[in-house]
């Protein structure tokens, strides 16, 4: 097998496993509604829609954020049942396809919460775009993608530490406030439409090709950490 | 502590002190007054602590080389790069309050969301998470995970840098200026190098006393390891990481 197979195996595996249980997709969904519900709550969004345009796409990174961090540190816990992950230390496939097969899961199922969160969010918040929303199908997966290839990183990094649920969120949300910072103010510019997200975009790129390659260098020396 | 440790301490208690004659008898500065002095101090820990992440850095890096070829030197770059972050964490504490404490006599306020203060905040915070992580982490993964997260952290520092300074020219309001940086007097310039030099030797000093302490903490936990000093029943090496 080569590589890509490699990747698809871990892939299938991981999409057949949540096929079946839907743990995750339905365990952030909810979550994620249920912090947009709460931020409405304090931020009465409907009665001042300026203000609603300027600090929706915080609010809507910070609620996928969080779900997503509840997801992360289960994806990992799946494979140390019956010792899994000894198996994948043995194996003679590359671990960073372990880890990159890892990866594009969790993409897709953060992917399709954001499916059905952005028309809720629309709804809710009562959001008229004033940019090209187009460019929100480039920010919105560059985004995830930079949250996520962190997240499952360091979700492995932390996954055989004392209280893991706590180390995830203090060690990812350091590291990941340059691809916030972009993600958010990206998403203000399209839905102000008062700037240009192109220098938004190019940071997003920027921060996944270091962060990508960093992971898929170093996820060898995390599996084996002993 | 060797002789030379104690000699390079004597010597850096006196430019310590030269330091602080130094910037105590600096001129008085235009429109803040004696007020600015703080400046003496704030810039070498700012600038130091910008250094020290780079040890740390570079310390991971020799400690994933050696982890299977030289375990003793590994153990030494381990012991290094937890020095120097614990140093990184001490100097930006100091020059978060140092710039608070002037911020709030200049100013006004005692924090302004400006570039500069942003991305300082954020190396502070990631070198509290690199030290949090050390200490929740398993025994026997510590040294590894944070070498990691070392890296990952170093690598996050300068996107951290151009990405808030761009965040800030686009949005012109609520910046100050550029403090005092902005250009300072000739007259200033022999204080702040000599404080700079000062306090180099400081973090130094600190470092490398830090850096003994953790050798001889793994000595130990090897000792008892191999069984040289009985049982692990001491309680306080546990908790010593």
């Amino acid at each position: 097998m080569n590589y890509a197979q490699h990747v698809l195996t871990h892939l299938r595996k991981d999409l057949r496993l949540e096929w079946r249980t839907k743990d995750s997709i339905n365990g952030m969904l909810f979550f994620a509604l249920l912090v947009v519900v709460v931020l409405a709550i304090a931020f009465d969004p409907a009665s001042y829609p300026t203000m609603t345009r300027q600090i929706s796409g915080g609010l809507l990174w910070v609620a996928l954020l969080f779900a997503a961090m509840t997801a992360l540190n289960q994806s990992w816990a799946r494979e140390t049942n019956n010792h899994v992950l000894d198996a994948h230390r043995l194996s003679a496939a590359p671990a960073s396809a372990l880890f990159v097969g890892k990866a594009l899961a969790n993409f897709l199922f953060v992917t399709a919460v954001e499916v059905v969160l952005a028309p809720i969010f629309t709804v809710f918040y009562n959001l008229h775009p004033l940019g090209e929303t187009w460019k929100l199908l480039i920010i919105l997966p560059l985004g995830t993608w930079a949250l996520v290839v962190n997240g499952t990183f360091f979700a492995a990094l932390s996954l055989r530490s004392r209280n893991r649920e706590t180390l995830l969120p203090l060690v990812l949300l350091p590291i990941s406030i340059p691809a916030l910072l972009a993600m958010i103010q990206a998403t203000t510019s399209v839905l102000t439409g008062e700037f240009e997200p192109t220098l938004w975009i190019k940071v997003l790129v920027a921060y996944v090709v270091v962060f990508t390659t960093a992971c898929v260098l170093l996820f060898q020396t995390i599996l084996a950490a002993d | 502590m060797p002789k030379w440790a104690l000699g390079w301490f004597g010597l850096t208690l006196l430019m310590l002190a030269f330091g602080f004659y130094e910037a105590m008898t600096a001129p008085t500065e235009a429109t803040m007054g004696n007020l600015y002095r703080v400046f003496f101090y704030h810039l070498p820990h700012t600038i130091l602590s910008f250094v020290f992440p780079y040890l740390n850095c570079g310390a991971s890096l020799l400690y994933l080389y050696w982890r299977n070829r030289n375990v003793e030197r590994a153990a030494g770059a381990d012991a290094f790069a937890l020095a120097s972050a614990e140093v990184t964490v001490l100097f930006s504490s100091i020059g978060l309050a140092t710039g608070m404490l002037w911020g709030r006599a200049a100013w006004g306020i005692w924090w302004a969301w400006d570039a500069r203060m942003t991305t300082y905040l954020l190396l502070w915070l990631l070198y509290v998470s690199y030290l949090l992580v050390r200490r929740y982490s398993a025994t026997g993964q510590t040294a590894v995970i944070a070498a990691v997260l070392a890296i990952f952290a170093a690598i996050d520092v300068p996107i951290c840098f151009m990405s808030i300074r761009w965040w800030r020219t686009q949005h012109p309001a609520a910046v100050f200026g550029g403090g005092a940086d902005s250009g300072i007097d000739p007259s200033m310039v022999p204080a702040v190098l000599w404080n700079m030099l000062a306090w180099a030797m400081w973090g130094a000093f600190v470092l490398g006393l830090r850096f003994a302490i953790e050798r001889r903490r793994q000595r130990k936990a090897n000792a008892y390891a191999l069984g040289f000093l009985g049982d692990e029943g001491g309680s306080g090496f546990q908790e010593a990481r």
